[in-house]
């Protein structure tokens, strides 16, 4: 069961400003979905590894040799707001 | 015989003879672009470069080709069909671009596709829907449906899509086209915007199979830029194009005939089956027990790695910046907030709130964890059945195109039309859409080839004999 509550609770930690008839729009579908998703409930996991990837990878290393890296200006062409040479984004500590 | 219906390989014949040059081939695109794309609307934004067919016709494969607007291609906008992502150029091209743009690929512009990926029917698109040539009130299908319908109506030659959980496949089974999902690490997914990484995979679409084998040749192999890309050799995969598939093993999972699938859908497969035992295809009834699972288990992995995938979309760097009004937080909280309410549309919203769900603390090992042992059991069934038999054959979808709008209330209706295609990301094996048949309202049916991972090779060989030997990719749309 998913309340209203914990919908924006989910928002502010997913960073999502919802207002209150998305709020009421999501519970109601989250709530279907995760019913649907109980299903998996009825399987016995016990013992059983997870898979987050299905290639047996690990510890994929590249040559350590240094390479052209974006410039400045590319790297901050598309910024919606610059500074000496930096993001510029609104005050982080108030 | 216009230009732009031809296949690739046929095109490439003419060039051989010196019967037509790149030029005329690119001007027959674009003409049936003008014509058609008002209706179908496969494209977002063509192309601004201008093409230098000079140096182009020099190279191996001076073909249009269209490509899905979530792979970066430098210094043109790329949006996954999103407004958070308007303007963006990027730095730089696609690992899968570089590899084109190096064969001599004429790319036409960007293909229509769902938000981010997230969609079965090009619906959730911010630029609207695209329509499927064959029946313009239904939906091509998705995410992949721009490229999908753009190939469909001979708008382009060839495509470009990506396939998270079918989005390559279906598509291609709604628009009577082949689509081929690779195996997971086949293609770099370097350039492609992520939607869920360990699912993703860029694939073709293609008017015929040797076309994909073509296009797949020229698109796949390692990629040191992308560490889950297989450092494994690239066969030709046109050699694999036998007209054969005499003592090939192919098993039908009893799982995916269930009651209540369309039986003009049943009754299409059945008939390939026949076909395919004629030319001396071994059959045998197989079973993949947690295939009922896979929705919901797709449902957790894949909105969980989208909603960390997503967290980027912060109006910091690029795309959309929004700020409130009023304050409510505090400045810069405001700010991200702000903009991912503007700038994402309802069905990334639920995604990233079901993702951050299940990822949350309290929920992380109800739904996240079992998830992905869930996965491995998905995973086992396949490892299992490939013990036994050489390929897989089932439908690609469990209906033809259904119409724009009609599930579009209901997400769950929705995912489920992915029943059929998501078990072969959650195991990353290979899996093929060919078309196989036509409904009474003259909607095209799809057929689905799964085999071993890496083993591309036998997708192709059974699905160019089937093809070989009946004509439903000859069909031509009207529009």
């Amino acid at each position: 069961m998913i309340t209203p509550d914990d919908v924006r609770k989910v928002a502010s930690l997913a960073r999502i400003y919802l207002r209150e008839e998305e709020v009421r729009h999501l519970t109601k579908d989250l709530e279907k979905i995760l019913d649907y998703i109980g299903k998996l409930e009825k399987l016995n996991i016990a013992d059983i590894e997870p898979t987050s990837h299905v290639l047996p990878l690990k510890n994929v290393y590249r040559e350590d040799r240094l390479q052209e890296p974006l410039s400045q200006k590319e790297a901050l062409q598309l910024a919606v707001e610059k500074h000496a040479g930096c993001f510029k984004v609104p005050k982080v500590i108030e | 015989m216009k230009l732009n219906t031809l296949t690739a390989h046929e095109i490439l014949d003419l060039y051989h003879q010196n019967k037509t040059t790149a030029k005329d081939v690119f001007s027959s695109v674009n003409q049936q672009i003008e014509k058609a794309d008002k209706d179908v609307r496969a494209y977002i934004r063509l192309s601004q470069k201008t093409i230098d067919y000079k140096n182009i016709s020099q190279k191996d494969f001076p073909i249009p080709i269209a490509i899905k607007d979530n792979m970066c291609m430098l210094e043109e906008e790329t949006t996954c069909a999103s407004k958070i992502l308007t303007g963006f150029r990027s730095p730089y091209d696609a690992t899968v671009i570089e590899k084109l743009k190096k064969s001599g690929a004429m790319i036409i512009g960007n293909t229509n596709m769902d938000e981010f990926a997230f969609g079965s029917s090009t619906e959730n698109s911010y630029y609207g829907p695209t329509h499927n040539p064959w029946n313009l009130h239904c939906v091509p299908g998705g995410s992949s449906g721009g490229s999908a319908a753009a190939v469909a109506a001979h708008e382009a030659i060839w495509a470009i899509g990506s396939d998270t959980g079918g989005s390559i496949r279906q598509p291609a089974s709604f628009c009577g086209v082949v689509g081929l999902k690779p195996t997971y690490g086949r293609v770099s997914r370097y350039g492609l915007i992520a939607f869920a990484s360990s699912l993703d995979q860029i694939g073709p679409i293609t008017k015929d199979v040797r076309d994909a084998a073509i296009l797949l040749n020229i698109i796949a192999g390692y990629d040191p830029k992308d560490s889950t890309s297989a450092d494994l050799p690239v066969p030709d995969y046109t050699k694999s194009l036998f007209n054969n598939v005499k003592g090939l093993k192919i098993g039908i999972p009893k799982e995916y005939f269930i009651a209540g699938m369309d039986s003009e859908v049943k009754n299409a497969i059945m008939e390939a089956i026949c076909v395919l035992k004629n030319f001396g295809a071994e059959f045998s009834d197989i079973s993949l027990p947690h295939t009922e699972y896979a929705v919901a288990t797709y449902y957790i992995v894949a909105t969980a790695e989208a909603s960390s995938n997503l967290a980027r979309y912060d109006g910091v760097q690029y795309g959309l910046r929004k700020i409130p009004e009023q304050k409510r937080k505090s400045a810069i909280v405001d700010m991200y907030e702000e903009t991912r309410d503007t700038g994402f549309g309802d069905e990334p919203k639920r995604r990233i709130m079901l993702g951050t769900y299940s990822l949350s603390s309290g929920y992380y090992d109800a739904y996240y964890l079992r998830g992905l042992k869930v996965r491995t059991l998905i995973k086992k069934d396949f490892d299992q059945a490939f013990g036994q038999v050489d390929a897989i054959i089932t439908p690609t979808a469990p209906t033809t195109a259904f119409k724009i709008g009609e599930k579009t209330a209901d997400p769950l209706s929705m995912y489920l039309s992915d029943i059929y295609t998501i078990s072969a990301n959650l195991s990353g094996i290979p899996a093929i859409s060919i078309p196989c048949g036509f409904s009474k309202d003259n909607l095209p049916i799809g057929l689905q080839i799964m085999a071993k991972p890496f083993d591309e090779e036998t997708l192709f060989r059974i699905a160019y004999t089937y093809e070989q030997n009946t004509d439903w990719h000859k069909k031509q749309v009207g529009v």
